[in-house]
C-alpha cells in the first residue's frame, strides 16, 4: 500500500491514517485498549475486594510511603506529556525530534521503573511478599502488571525508534508510532487510577 | 506496474495450510479443528451417558466421571462451539459486506494457532498426569491446589488462557472489518442480520474475555506461586472466583448463541423467499441482548448467599432478556408467515431451532425467578435448560449454518438425503435425551453426579436419555458421513446454489476466489444481491474500475508463536520455569520478527483476474 500512497515522496498530514492498513490499527488499538480496560477494571476490583485482608501482615498505610509513589507519578505523567510532543513531531514531520521525544519517553519509563523495583525489593524485605496475604498477592498483581506494560512498553517503544532510524517516517512506520503512542497514555491513566485506589485510599481508608 | 509486483513465496500442500493468512481458508482450519474437538466432546458426552444409564453402574471410576464431565463441558464451549462460530464468521462476514479480507489478516492466523494450541494442550492431559476434573466453571475452593493437587487444572488454566488469546483477537479483528472495510453503499442498516450478530458477539468477546483472563491469571498464580486470591485461611475469598468467571461466562452464553440468531434470520428469509419481517427491531434486539447479557451474571449465583436485593435485582434483569429474544422468535415466524417455504436441510435445522430454542428459553425464565431457583439449582433442571439453548439452539443453528453456507465454503452441496436424516436424527435423540432431564431434576437428581443408587424413581429417565444421546451420535454419524461423501464429489456448486440467496456471498463464485471480489460491489440496499436480481440484474454492479488488487503474503509466524506459548505453557503446569522461559522468548522472537520484516505483500494483476473469467 505505501507504494501508491507517498510515491511523490511526501508525508501526508496524518501518515498515521494514511492507508486503509494505518487506519486498521489504529482502530484496532484503540478497540484492544477497551478490552485491556476491562482487564485492568477486573484487576481493580479484585484488589478492593481484598486489600483490608492483611493476614497478619503490614497495612497499606504502614507499609506506603507517598513520598516515592509521588515521583513515580511525576515521572509518569511527565512521560505521557513527551510521548505527545513525539507524536506533535511526527505530524510536523520532523523524524529526528520524533525519535529524541521517543527517547526522553523511555528513559522516563525506565526510571518509574526503576523506582517500583527499589518500591517492591523494601515492601519485600518488610515481609510483603507476594505469597503474604491476600492484600500482597492482589497488590502485585495489580500494580506487576503495570509495571508489566510499563516494561512491554519500552522494549516496544524501542524497537520503533530503531525501525525509523533504519527506514525514516513512513506511513508504515508512522501508526505503529502513534499506537504506541496511544499504549503509553493509557498505562499513564492507568497508574493515576492505581494512585488513586492503590496508594491515596490505602493511606487514609 | 510502477510500484512493480512483490516476489512472493507462495507455498503448497501441508504450507500452504500452516501459513496461510486468507481468511476463507482459516475459516475452514477453525471449521476442521472446532468439528475435531466436537467429536472429541461429543464422544464423552457419550460416555457419561453410558455411565449413566443405570444405577450404580461402574463403567468408569467417579474420578474418571470428574474428568469426563468437565472436559466434555470445556471442550465443546471454548474448542468446539466458538471455533465453528468463527469458521463461518472468518468465511462469511468478509463477503457478506463487500470486503477483500479480514483488517488483520495476519493476527487472524495467529487466533486460530493460539485456539488450536491451547485446545490441544488442555487435551493433552488425558495422556499426561489427567484431565482437569473441578468441573468447566472450575470452583475455588475444589480447584485449588487443597483439592486438586495433580496438574488437570493448570492445564485448564493455560490451555484456556492461551485458546482465549485467539478468542479476544478474533472478536478484533471481526469488528474493525465491520467498521472499516464495507463496501460503498454498505451501511450498517444494510448489513445482513449474521454480520450484525457477528459484530455484537465481537463486542461481547472484547469486553468479556479480558475477566477470564484475570480470571484464570489469579488461578494460576494461586496453584503455582502460592498466591491468596481464593484462599481464605490467608484472606482470600473464594465467592470472588464466581464473581469473575460469571462476569465472563453470562457474556459468554451470548457471544455464543447471537450468531446462532444470525445464522437462522439467513437461513429463514432464503428459504422462506421473503425479506426478513422488521430488520430493524431484529438489529436493535441483537444489541440489547448483547447489553443486558452483562448485567447478569449473577443469576448463576443465586444460592450463594449475596442476598434478596442483589437477587431481585439479578432477576429482574435476566427475565428482561425474554423480550428482546421474544421479539426476533416473533421476527422469524412473521417471516415463516406467507412465505413460499422451501423444506432443504438447513431449513429444517432453522426450523427446529425455533420452538426447541423457545422452550430453552421457557426453562430460563424459570430459573431466573430466584426463589424458585433453590429448588433447580445443581439438579438436572439446570442441565435440561442450558442443553436446550446450546445444544437445541446453538447447534442446530450451526448446523444450519454449515448445510446452508457448504457450497460457498467448499463448492459443493452436502447431500440433503443425508443432511435431512442428520437432522431427524439430531432433533428426535435430543429431545429424548433432555426433555427427560427437566423432570429428573424436579425429581430431585442433581448433576454431576457419577451415579445414583436403584429405586429413586430416576431408572427409567436415565435410560431413556442415554438412548437419545445414542440417536444424537447417529445424527452427527450422518453428517461425518455426508461430509465425506461430498467431498468425494466434484466441485460443480453455482454461485448461487439454493437459487434464491439474498446477500452478497450468492453474487460471486462457489468458492469465493482468493481476493473475494474482482471489482469492489455497489450496495443499493438492504438484500443486495437480492435487490440487483429482482431488477433483472445477474451480478452486483461495480463501484470501481478493475485494477490490481493488494493481498498479504502467507506467514508461518503464527504458526511458531503459537508453537512457542504452547511449549510456554507445558513449562508453568510442570513447574519448569526455563523452559517456559524459552517458549515466551520463542513468541516474542517472533513478534519482534513480525515488526521489523518489512512485508508489503503482493498484487494480484487485471490479467490475471482476467484469465480466471470472473
Amino acid at each position: 500500500m505505501s507504494g501508491h500512497s507517498h510515491a511523490d515522496g511526501v508525508l501526508p498530514h496524518e501518515p498515521e491514517k494514511a492507508t486503509l492498513e494505518g487506519r486498521n490499527k489504529v482502530l484496532g488499538f484503540w478497540l484492544f485498549l477497551g478490552g485491556e480496560t476491562v482487564l485492568f477494571g477486573t484487576l481493580f476490583s479484585v484488589f478492593i475486594a481484598l486489600r483490608d485482608q492483611v493476614n497478619g501482615g503490614p497495612t497499606a498505610n504502614e507499609l506506603f510511603s507517598l513520598t516515592v509513589v509521588a515521583i513515580a507519578t511525576l515521572i509518569l505523567l511527565t512521560s505521557s506529556l513527551t510521548s505527545v510532543f513525539a507524536i506533535q513531531a511526527m505530524h510536523r514531520n520532523q523524524p529526528k525530534a520524533m525519535v529524541g521525544w521517543l527517547l526522553v519517553t523511555i528513559l522516563f519509563g525506565l526510571a518509574f521503573l526503576g523506582l517500583e523495583i527499589y518500591e517492591f525489593v523494601e515492601y519485600a524485605h518488610e515481609g510483603h511478599t507476594f505469597a503474604a496475604s491476600a492484600f500482597s498477592t492482589s497488590f502485585y498483581s495489580l500494580v506487576g502488571f503495570h509495571g508489566g506494560h510499563v516494561a512491554f512498553g519500552i522494549l516496544w517503544i524501542s524497537l520503533l525508534i530503531w525501525q525509523v532510524l533504519r527506514r525514516g517516517l513512513t506511513v508504515v512506520t508512522a501508526p505503529k508510532v502513534y499506537i504506541a503512542g496511544l499504549y503509553w497514555h493509557f498505562i499513564d491513566v492507568v497508574w493515576v487510577f492505581i494512585f488513586t485506589v492503590v496508594y491515596l485510599m490505602g493511606k487514609v481508608g | 506496474m510502477a510500484h512493480g509486483s512483490h516476489a512472493v513465496k507462495r507455498y503448497t500442500g501441508i504450507m500452504n495450510w500452516l501459513t496461510t493468512v486468507d481468511h476463507k481458508k482459516i475459516g475452514i482450519l477453525y471449521l476442521l479443528a472446532g468439528g475435531f474437538f466436537f467429536l472429541i466432546g461429543g464422544l464423552e458426552a457419550v460416555l457419561i451417558r453410558i455411565q449413566l444409564w443405570k444405577p450404580l453402574n461402574d463403567f468408569v471410576s467417579p474420578d474418571t466421571f470428574n474428568q469426563l464431565i468437565t472436559m466434555h463441558g470445556t471442550t465443546m464451549i471454548f474448542l468446539a462451539v466458538m471455533p465453528v462460530i468463527f469458521g463461518l464468521m472468518n468465511c462469511i462476514v468478509p463477503l457478506q459486506i463487500g470486503a477483500r479480507d479480514v483488517a488483520f489478516p495476519f493476527l487472524n492466523a495467529l487466533g486460530f494457532w493460539t485456539f488450536f494450541f491451547g485446545g490441544v494442550l488442555l487435551n493433552v492431559s488425558w495422556f499426561l498426569g489427567g484431565a482437569p476434573d473441578a468441573g468447566w466453571t472450575s470452583y475455588v475452593p475444589l480447584a485449588s491446589t487443597a483439592f486438586s493437587d495433580g496438574p488437570g487444572v493448570d492445564y485448564y488454566v493455560l490451555g484456556l488462557q492461551i485458546s482465549g488469546i485467539g478468542s479476544l483477537l478474533g472478536g478484533i479483528n471481526f469488528l474493525v472489518t465491520v467498521i472499516n472495510m464495507r463496501a460503498p453503499g454498505m451501511s450498517f442498516m444494510r448489513m445482513p442480520m449474521f454480520t450484525w450478530a457477528s459484530f455484537v458477539t465481537s463486542m461481547l468477546i472484547l469486553l468479556a474475555f479480558p475477566a477470564l483472563t484475570v480470571g484464570l491469571v489469579a488461578l494460576m498464580f494461586d496453584r503455582i506461586f502460592d498466591g491468596n486470591f481464593f484462599d481464605p485461611s490467608a484472606g482470600g475469598n473464594i465467592m470472588l472466583w464466581e464473581h469473575i468467571f460469571w462476569i465472563f461466562g453470562h457474556p459468554e452464553v451470548y457471544i455464543l448463541i447471537l450468531p446462532a440468531f444470525g445464522i437462522i434470520s439467513e437461513v429463514v428469509t432464503t428459504f422462506s423467499r421473503k425479506r426478513l419481517f422488521g430488520y430493524s427491531s431484529m438489529v436493535f434486539a441483537t444489541v440489547l441482548i448483547g447489553f443486558l447479557g452483562f448485567m447478569v451474571w449473577a443469576h448463576h449465583m443465586f444460592t450463594s448467599g449475596l442476598g434478596p436485593v442483589a437477587n431481585a435485582l439479578f432477576s429482574i434483569a435476566t427475565m428482561l432478556i425474554a423480550v428482546p429474544t421474544g421479539i426476533k422468535v416473533f421476527n422469524w415466524l412473521f417471516t415463516l408467515w406467507g412465505g413460499s417455504i422451501k423444506f432443504t436441510a438447513p431449513m429444517l435445522f432453522a426450523v427446529g431451532f425455533i420452538p426447541t430454542f423457545v422452550m430453552g428459553g421457557v426453562t430460563g425464565v424459570m430459573l431466573a425467578a430466584a426463589p424458585a431457583d433453590y429448588q433447580y439449582h445443581d439438579s438436572y433442571f439446570v442441565v435440561a435448560h442450558f442443553h436446550y439453548t446450546i445444544v437445541g439452539g446453538l447447534v442446530s443453528g450451526l448446523f444450519a449454518g454449515v448445510h446452508y453456507w457448504w457450497p460457498k465454503i467448499f463448492g459443493r452441496k452436502l447431500n440433503e438425503t443425508l443432511g435431512k436424516m442428520t437432522f431427524w436424527f439430531f432433533i428426535i435423540g435430543f429431545h429424548m435425551t433432555f426433555l427427560i432431564q427437566h423432570f429428573l431434576g424436579l425429581l430431585g437428581m442433581p448433576r454431576r453426579i457419577f451415579t445414583y443408587l436403584d429405586g429413586l424413581g430416576f431408572n427409567e429417565m436415565n435410560l431413556i436419555s442415554t438412548i437419545g444421546a445414542m440417536l444424537m451420535g447417529i445424527g452427527v454419524i450422518c453428517f461425518v458421513i455426508n461430509v465425506i461423501v461430498t467431498s468425494a464429489k466434484p466441485k460443480h456448486a453455482t454461485n448461487d446454489p439454493w437459487e434464491d440467496g439474498r446477500t452478497l456471498e450468492w453474487a460471486i463464485a462457489s468458492p469465493a476466489p482468493e481476493y473475494n471480489f474482482a471489482q469492489l460491489p455497489l450496495i443499493r440496499g438492504y438484500d443486495a444481491y437480492w435487490k440487483e436480481k429482482r431488477e433483472g440484474n445477474k451480478e452486483m454492479q461495480p463501484a470501481e474500475p478493475l485494477g490490481p488488487i493488494h493481498m498479504p503474503s502467507p506467514s508461518i509466524l503464527p504458526f511458531i508463536m503459537s508453537v512457542g506459548l504452547f511449549i510456554s505453557g507445558f513449562g508453568f503446569i510442570f513447574h519448569q520455569y526455563v523452559v517456559a522461559g524459552i517458549g515466551l522468548a520463542i513468541t516474542l522472537g517472533c513478534m519482534f520478527l513480525r515488526s521489523v520484516i518489512e512485508d508489503h505483500g503482493y498484487h494480484i494483476e487485471p490479467e490475471e483476474i482476467q484469465a480466471k473469467g470472473v
